[in-house]
């Protein structure tokens, strides 16, 4: 996973609350085998609108989107964290995320800002105003800047680290390898298992 | 004092492996089930790092988002879902994994297989690469969905660095009305706190009309807990609990310390939740959705909402867009709207059970000629046992199509799919735009809704028959 501390980018301004991850990519895009190539499946459906943001020339470079409430609900898909991040984006900010959808989002290195919704509204204004607005992701310093705007947002200690290192989890996990050989002994025998039976 | 628990706490703390300040618990998953969809991209990690599945014993794959539900016996005629599901036996065959395959008996919806099998069990964590895996919560287990990057991590490990969700008890008391049933306890209840009011939170369902309900609907309820954002919904084991569980081929031998177990797992009287809703029972009806999120629903019997009349100009927007998408005009009874398609099935709605009611009302009629239904069994023991006990026949007999099991027209990865434009009343659980098919417009409904509408051609109850 690549190393995440700072990024500085254009943004798009996505005004759409309970944005699903059908929505960001379509199950008809979820049979591939790989983990690229996924940019096309980006907003399928809405893409075909020729009026739909993304497809508007100003905002087609954006690294950084800015949705409504309830970003990434519905289906468990880290398709759609794919699909964001084959597009380009390297920042979703937003007023409230699915869980599913942030936790995969960290574990690929996306990361996710929660932000009040007015802060949201004056990021829609700014981008609004000028597509070209460089703004600035600061994850050491928990900011996100545009002009003379700062905009502090929390993140978990933990997270945080994990994303500035670009730390594997399952490296860190097979570092407990004692403890979990320790835990699986006291697990109680009438857990079941799948070994197949002769019935 | 110690401070009692309630049931989600019990479990947590009976699974975690590690916990440090400042950084999330490791927990211990006690089962991993794996599908062709979410699971390709976590094998191949595997091999890339070099590392074995650690529990192939507590692992456990099927076929079921993409497998078609006509012409089993013959090749997946889409070369690209072919592709998928032939991966997933490669990677059972490779890592050890037991794989039940399409024509398989114990072949079916991932989350009504666990069940059935009797692998899922109360005090249990369960994960899947798939968001309805809260499913399993009604036997009172803690179960949730996960993404690919998780699901490497469970085969690599076992477990799942994870931060303790919040509790939340949804009380549903009172007895619920004839022709109401469990899938509108938890349409109301998804309108009432909305898609993101279950964020961060653990759902517990409690109360004399949640006792009430046999296990099946049990797990109706559970399974949309996501649908309301909660990764996971829990309900306490009981004695329908035990009685769904007993004899099922991996029910515990040691029968009598593991139900001395499972009777501890309950809330604590002098525990706290950190948010609590009500609802009463009585006052509920059938319930169906009008728009593209599962919270746009209301009762059967009211009229497509006035975006105008909504106050939160976020919640007004939506609905707005919503009714475009839908093509309805707000004031219309939902009673009018016609249905093209009606969708019987999926894990929400697929189990014996609900064959049984929707077969109860269809029986000896016909569906109209105005649309088609399809009936799609959770599993292919489900469908086994519908067949024994003349379901097909109804369903046949009254005009639908009697299919093989699998996800289906849920979420249209394999053939089944609504066409553009095209409206069904589907017994699934997500109404999202394209969600059954590129430009399809779903209604979400009780198995009871879906076999009514099917007879009269519009949205209807078996009350208006």
């Amino acid at each position: 996973m690549e190393k995440f501390v700072t990024h500085v980018g254009t943004a798009l301004p996505l005004r759409r609350s309970n944005v699903d991850t059908d929505q960001i990519i379509p199950a008809v895009y979820l049979k591939r085998v790989t983990r690229s190539g996924f940019e096309d499946g980006l907003f399928a459906a809405w893409r075909k609108d020729p009026e739909f943001i993304l497809n508007k020339e100003v905002f087609k470079s954006a690294s950084i989107l800015v949705a409504g409430v309830d970003f990434g609900t519905g289906s468990s898909r880290e398709h759609a964290v794919w699909a964001l991040q084959n597009y380009g984006f390297k920042v979703i900010i937003s007023s409230r995320f699915a869980d599913i959808f942030r936790g995969n989002s960290a574990k690929g290195g996306l990361l996710t800002i929660i932000v009040p919704q007015k802060d949201v509204e004056t990021l829609w204004s700014a981008i609004e105003a000028n597509p070209a607005l460089p703004i600035t992701v600061n994850l050491d310093a928990r900011t996100v800047s545009f002009g003379s705007t700062t905009i502090a947002f929390e993140i978990d200690d933990y997270t945080r680290w994990r994303l500035m290192e670009g730390l594997d989890d399952i490296g860190l996990t097979l570092k407990s390898l004692d403890s979990i050989d320790k835990f699986e002994k006291s697990r109680p025998s009438f857990k079941p298992t799948t070994k197949t039976l002769n019935h | 004092m110690a401070m009692g628990k309630t049931l989600a706490e019990k479990i947590w703390q009976e699974h975690v492996v590690r916990s440090a300040q400042g950084e999330p618990d490791l927990i211990y998953i006690d089962l991993h089930l794996i599908h062709e969809v979410t699971s390709p991209q976590a094998f191949d990690g595997l091999r890339l790092a070099g590392r074995p599945v650690h529990r192939p014993d507590l692992t456990i794959a099927t076929e079921d988002h993409n497998t078609p539900t006509l012409n089993i016996d013959q090749p997946i005629a889409d070369p690209v879902s072919k592709l998928q599901v032939d991966t997933l036996r490669k990677n059972c065959a490779e890592f050890g994994v037991r794989l039940h395959s399409l024509g398989d008996i114990d072949q079916g919806i991932v989350h009504v297989v666990g069940p059935q099998l009797g692998l899922t069990q109360p005090g249990m964590t369960i994960v899947c690469g798939d968001s309805h895996t809260s499913t399993h919560g009604a036997f009172g287990a803690l179960a949730f969905g996960i993404g690919t990057s998780e699901v490497e991590h469970v085969l690599a490990t076992q477990t799942l660095p994870l931060v303790r969700p919040k509790t939340m008890a949804i009380n549903v008391e009172g007895t619920l009305k004839p022709g109401v049933s469990s899938k509108d306890i938890i349409l109301a209840i998804i309108a009432k706190i909305g898609t993101g009011g279950g964020q961060g939170y653990v759902l517990e369902y409690r109360g004399s009309a949640i006792r009430a309900l046999s296990m099946e609907s049990r797990m109706t309820v559970c399974n949309m807990s996501i649908e309301a954002g909660a990764r996971a919904g829990l309900i306490a084991p009981d004695e329908k609990t035990f009685e769904y569980i007993k004899g099922k081929p991996h029910a515990p031998k040691n029968w009598d310390e593991a139900v001395a177990y499972w009777s501890t797992l309950f809330t604590d009287k002098d525990a706290t939740f950190d948010a609590e809703i009500n609802i009463n029972a009585e006052e509920l009806a059938p319930f169906v959705t009008w728009g593209t999120n599962p919270g746009q629903g209301a009762p059967l019997n009211s009229n497509v909402p006035d975006p105008s009349a909504i106050a939160d100009p976020e919640a007004r927007g939506a609905a707005e867009r919503a009714l475009v998408y839908m093509d309805l005009k707000a004031g219309t009874p939902l009673k009018n709207i016609v249905i093209d398609t009606v969708f019987l099935g999926s894990c929400t709605n697929g189990r014996i059970e609900d064959l049984r009611v929707a077969a109860d009302v269809l029986k000896g009629k016909k569906i109209s000629k105005s649309l088609r239904m399809l009936v799609v069994p959770g599993s292919a023991r489900v469908r086994l046992q519908a067949e024994s006990e003349g379901l097909d026949k109804v369903f046949i007999d009254a005009g639908a199509e009697w299919r093989q099991a699998g996800c289906s027209m849920c979420l249209g990865m394999n053939p089944d799919q609504l066409a553009v434009g095209e409206r069904s009343a589907s017994t699934s659980n997500r109404n999202f735009e394209g969600r059954q098919g590129k430009g399809g417009r779903t209604h979400l409904v009780s198995p009871l809704v879906a076999a009514a509408t099917a007879i009269r051609g519009t949205l209807s109850s078996p009350a208006d028959l």
